[in-house]
C-alpha cells in the first residue's frame, strides 16, 4: 500500500485486518517484522519552511535528499547529520526524513548539536487505529502536553505511522576544519577524542578508525583557526590538518560507517560510555569504528560473538545487531521498562498490527 | 479556577494514612500539622491556594518508593514538589492530597568529566549543579531565572528553560536519565549516562510531564565545558517590526548567540526607573550574548553589529569590559522585579514562530487597549518565547480575572499565529482549561494514554494538565 495523503493513510491503517510492516524507503529498517508493506513515500513535500526561525516543516514520506537540498539552498542543514545506512545495510531505496525521526539517526555531529529526537519539534501520525494524533508545534521551546515528539522519534513505526515532522535546522558554518592525530593506540587515540569533547573549543566531531583519531570543529573562519591551534597543542601527537570538503569527505565516512561496508562479518552497533569504548571492544573482538568520543562503536564481529557482545556492555550501555544472522536484533530492556513500553504500545497500538515483532 | 472535589474517604481517613507513612519514614519526615501545612498551600502561582491533607520530605528513593506504595493502597492523590517556583501551579495541592516534597534529597552521586555527566539526587537546585562542577571548568546548562530556587526535579517535570536555550536547548535536551518511582512504588531507571535508550524514549515522555508519570528521585545530567568567555551586546530600535527583522538576519546568517532576549517600551521605562541600567528609551530593545575567546566574540559582534547597522539602530552598545557587561544585562534581570513594583503581574510564557513577532506586538497593544491592563514584553526572541506581563491590581475586585481573561486572549493568539501556549513555564493548573485551543480531543486521548500506562488510578497530579472534563472519566476511576 502507498496511500497518497494522509486521510488515505488513516483508512487504510483502520481498514487493515492483517499486520503492517510501515517503511519510508526501507533504507534502515532493522528486525524481523513482518506484514503488508505500506509505504509512506506517496505523502511527500514541504509545507513551511521558515530559515530566519530555523524551521522546516516537511511531510514523512519526503526523502531526505530532497530535503537537504531544500536546506542547502538557503545554506542551511540538518544539524544531527543523518546516516545513509544503505552502503553499510546493503540495501537500495530512497531514504525518508519520517524514516530518519522514527530511527532517529543521528550521525557524528549529535556530541554537539544533538540527535534527530533533539531537533524534532512536532509530528502528526496515524495510531494503530487509524486516528489522527498531532504533538509539539513548529516552535522550538514548547512544553504544551506530554512531549510525544521525543516519544515518536525512534519509535521504529512500532506507535503509529508518521505524516509530518517538523524540525529545528541549522546554519551551515562558514568553515571546518578536521585534526587528524595519528601514532597512537587504541585507548590512547580515543583518550584523545575525551580529552577534545572536554575542552571548550565545541568539537563537532570526535571519531577514530584504522588507528587515526579525528576531530572537527565548525564555525567562523578565524574561530576554526584559533580552536584548530589550541586543539593541537592540547591532543598531541602526530597531528595533520584537513579542510574544506576533504575534511566534509571524511565525515561522511564516519556518519555512514564507509570503512566496514561491504566486509564479511556481523555488524553490531554498541552505545556505551565514551571511557568503556576501547575495553569493550577489546573484549569482542573485531574491527570497530568509534564515533561520539567513543560512545558510539560500530563493530564489525565474527558471526555468533551475541552472547559476548552482552556481556561486554552490561551495565554501561547496550547493542543492536544491524547486520547479521543471530539476534535478539534489539537490546533487551530491564522486565519493568520493558512493562511500560509495552503497555505505551498497547495504548497506542491496541491491535499489534504495526511492525510487528519489531523492538522486543 | 475549578479543581475537583476532595475525596471524602481519603479525607475521613486521613489519621490512618498519617500513621502509614510515619511507619514508613523518619519522625521528622511527616507533616500534618494544620499550621506547617501552610508552607505547601501553593508554588509560585499565588492566586490559588489549598493547604493538603499532610506533607512528606523523604530522603530516598527507598523512602519514596515506600511512600508511594501506601498512597497507592489508599487511594491519596500525590502532588510531587521540588523547590515550589512553578508559575503554572504544577506543585498546588488539594485537600485530600499529599505534597511530596524532595527538597531534602539533594546529593551529588557521581560526577564524570572524561564522560561528562553529572548524577544527583533531584531535590538539588539547579544552580548548585552547576556549582558542583565550575571549579573544574564545567557547567549545567539550562538556566531558568528561578535557577537559584528550583529544584531539577521540577525542571525535569516542566521541561524547563531558560535565556541561554538557543544555543544549548531546554531540560530535555541535558537529560540523559532517571531514577523514576511509579504510583505503586516501582522503581525504574529510564535512560542512563550514555545517553540514548535502549528502546522507546520514555525518558523524553517523562520530561515535561508534570509530575503526572512518576516522581524523579535521580538524574544523569549532561555537564558541558565551559566557554572561554562571553559577551553581551544592547541593540535599541525605533520599532518592533524592525527588531524582529534584525533577529532573523542574525540567525539566518548563521550566528548562534547563546541568547537574544527582546523589550518593548513598557518594559525598558519600568526597568529604567527601577534598575537605572542607562538603557536608551526606544521602542524596542535587544541583547545579544556571544561565547568564546576574546577573538571569537570580537568576530562574532563585528557580524552582528554589521547586520544590526543596516537595520539603522538607535543605539549599538558594546561592552567593554565586565562591569558595563553587567549594565547590559541588569536591566534585563530586574524586568520583573520592575514591573512588580508598579502593580501585581501576570507573567504568562506562550511562544510564537520569530516571524509573527511584529503582528503579536501589536495585537497585544490592541488587547491592553480593549482590556483596560498594561502590559510589558520581555522574552527570548531567538526561540519565539514571549513573557508578556499583564499589571493588575490584586486588591481591585474583578481585575485578577480581567488579568486572566487578557492573558487567554494572548494564548489563544500565540496558537492561533502557529506557536504554542506555553514554552518553558508548563500548563500546570494555569492553562489546563485552555489545552483545547491547542489540541483536539484525539491528541489530547493520546497523551492521556501514557498516563493511563504509567499511572493507571490517576493518582499523581491528577487535575493538572488536561481539563477536568476531559481526564474526569479516568480520574474517577
Amino acid at each position: 500500500m502507498r496511500p497518497s495523503s494522509e486521510a488515505e493513510l488513516a483508512d487504510a491503517v483502520a481498514g487493515s485486518m492483517r499486520p503492517l510492516l510501515v517503511r519510508g524507503g526501507g533504507t534502515r529498517t532493522l528486525g524481523h517484522a513482518v506484514g503488508e508493506v505500506l509505504e509512506t513515500g506517496g505523502i511527500s513535500g514541504v509545507e513551511l519552511y521558515e530559515p530566519g526561525a530555523l524551521t522546516l516543516v516537511v511531510r514523512a514520506g519526503t526523502p531526505l535528499a530532497e530535503v537537504e537540498g531544500v536546506l542547502a539552498g538557503e545554506r542551511q542543514r540538518l544539524a544531527f547529520e543523518p546516516p545513509d545506512l544503505r552502503g553499510i545495510l546493503g540495501r537500495e531505496g530512497v531514504s525518508t526524513i519520517g524514516g530518519v525521526v522514527a530511527a532517529n539517526a543521528s550521525g557524528p555531529r549529535r556530541v554537539q548539536a544533538g540527535a534527530a529526537r533533539d531537533a524534532a519539534l512536532g509530528v502528526r501520525f496515524v495510531d494503530g487505529t487509524g486516528t489522527m494524533v498531532r504533538n509539539g508545534g513548529r516552535v522550538m521551546k514548547n512544553v504544551t502536553g506530554y512531549d510525544l515528539v521525543k516519544l515518536m522519534a525512534g519509535s521504529r513505526g512500532v506507535l503509529g505511522v508518521m505524516t509530518e515532522v517538523s524540525l529545528k535546522v541549522q546554519a551551515m558554518p562558514e568553515a571546518e576544519a578536521t585534526l587528524v592525530v595519528e601514532g597512537l593506540d587504541d585507548p590512547a587515540g580515543l583518550a584523545c577524542l575525551r580529552a577534545a569533547l572536554g575542552s571548550p573549543f565545541d568539537v563537532s566531531g570526535a571519531a577514530r578508525h584504522s588507528g587515526r583519531s579525528l576531530i572537527r570543529v565548525e564555525g567562523m573562519a578565524g574561530s576554526v583557526a584559533y580552536r584548530v591551534r589550541r586543539l593541537i597543542a592540547l591532543v598531541g601527537g602526530e597531528v595533520s590538518l584537513v579542510e574544506g570538503e576533504s575534511s566534509a569527505a571524511l565525515w561522511r565516512a564516519v556518519r555512514d560507517v564507509v570503512p566496514l561496508q561491504g566486509r564479511p562479518g556481523e555488524v553490531w552497533r554498541v552505545v556505551t560510555l565514551p571511557t568503556a569504548a576501547a575495553e569493550v571492544v577489546a573484549r569482542i573482538g573485531g574491527e570497530a569504528l568509534w564515533d561520539w568520543g567513543g560512545g558510539l562503536i560500530w563493530l564489525l564481529a565474527e558471526p555468533g560473538r551475541g552472547a559476548e557482545v552482552v556481556a561486554a556492555v552490561a551495565g554501561r550501555g547496550h547493542a543492536t545487531l544491524v547486520r547479521g544472522q543471530g539476534g535478539p536484533v534489539f537490546p533487551p530492556e530491564a522486565p519493568e521498562v520493558a512493562a511500560l513500553a509495552a503497555g505505551i504500545r498497547a495504548k497506542f497500538d491496541p491491535r499489534g498490527i504495526l511492525n510487528r515483532g519489531m523492538m522486543g | 479556577m475549578q479543581m475537583p472535589e476532595p475525596d471524602a474517604g481519603v479525607l475521613a481517613r486521613k489519621a490512618r494514612i498519617v500513621a502509614r507513612l510515619r511507619a514508613v519514614l523518619p519522625v521528622d519526615a511527616v507533616i500534618d500539622a494544620p499550621e506547617e501545612l501552610r508552607a505547601y498551600e501553593c508554588d509560585a502561582l499565588t492566586a490559588y491556594r489549598c493547604p493538603p491533607l499532610a506533607a512528606v520530605l523523604p530522603r530516598t528513593t527507598e523512602e519514596v518508593s515506600a511512600v508511594l506504595r501506601v498512597c497507592w493502597e489508599e487511594g491519596v492523590p500525590v502532588v510531587p514538589r521540588g523547590s515550589g517556583t512553578s508559575l503554572a501551579g504544577g506543585a498546588m495541592p488539594t485537600a485530600d492530597s499529599l505534597i511530596l516534597g524532595v527538597a531534602r534529597m539533594n546529593a551529588v552521586l557521581e560526577t564524570d568529566y572524561e564522560n561528562r555527566f553529572i548524577r544527583v539526587q533531584s531535590g538539588r537546585t539547579n544552580l548548585s549543579i552547576t556549582g558542583a562542577v565550575e571549579a573544574d571548568g564545567f557547567f549545567y546548562a539550562p538556566d531558568p531565572s528561578s535557577q537559584l530556587a528550583c529544584a531539577i526535579a521540577g525542571n525535569i517535570a516542566m521541561n524547563s528553560g531558560g535565556a541561554h536555550c538557543l544555543k544549548y536547548g531546554v531540560t530535555t535536551n541535558n537529560l540523559l536519565g532517571v531514577t523514576l518511582v511509579q504510583m505503586d512504588g516501582t522503581v525504574v531507571t529510564l535512560g542512563g549516562p550514555w545517553g540514548e535508550p535502549a528502546g522507546l524514549d520514555l525518558l523524553g515522555v517523562v520530561c515535561g510531564s508534570e509530575g503526572q508519570l512518576g516522581v524523579v528521585t535521580e538524574a544523569w545530567l549532561r555537564i558541558l565545558p565551559r566557554p572561554e568567555g562571553a559577551r553581551p551586546v544592547l541593540v535599541g530600535f525605533n520599532s518592533n517590526e524592525v527588531a524582529g527583522a534584525c533577529v532573523s538576519d542574525i540567525i539566518k546568517a548563521g550566528i548562534l548567540p547563546v541568547a537574544i532576549e527582546f523589550m518593548d517600551r513598557p518594559c525598558i521605562r519600568a526597568t529604567e526607573a527601577f534598575a537605572h541600567a542607562g538603557y536608551p528609551d526606544c521602542e524596542a530593545l535587544l541583547i545579544i550574548e556571544v561565547e568564546g575567546s576574546e577573538a571569537e566574540i570580537s568576530e562574532q559582534l563585528a557580524r552582528i553589529r554589521q547586520i544590526a547597522l543596516a537595520h539603522d539602530p538607535v543605539e549599538f552598545r558594546e561592552a567593554e569590559d565586565e562591569d558595563q557587561a553587567k549594565r547590559i544585562w541588569l536591566g534585563r534581570k530586574s524586568a520583573f522585579g520592575a514591573m512588580g513594583q508598579i502593580n501585581d503581574y501576570m507573567c504568562l510564557d506562550g511562544t510564537i514562530p520569530v516571524s509573527s513577532l511584529p503582528h503579536v506586538l501589536k495585537r497585544i497593544g490592541e488587547m491592553s487597549r480593549d482590556f483596560g491592563l498594561d502590559v510589558g514584553n520581555v522574552f527570548h526572541a531567538g526561540d519565539g518565547n514571549m513573557h508578556p506581563l499583564i499589571l493588575f491590581d490584586a486588591n481591585k475586585p474583578g481585575d485578577l480575572e480581567k488579568c486572566e481573561a487578557f492573558g487567554a486572549e494572548i494564548l489563544k493568539l500565540c496558537v492561533e499565529v502557529g506557536g504554542c501556549l506555553t514554552g518553558e513555564h508548563g500548563v500546570g493548573i494555569e492553562k489546563r482549561d485552555l489545552m483545547g485551543v491547542q489540541f483536539s480531543a484525539a491528541d489530547m486521548e493520546a497523551q492521556m494514554r501514557v498516563k493511563d500506562v504509567f499511572d493507571p488510578k490517576w493518582l499523581l497530579n491528577p487535575a493538572k494538565v488536561f481539563p477536568l472534563e476531559a481526564s474526569a472519566g479516568r480520574r474517577a476511576v
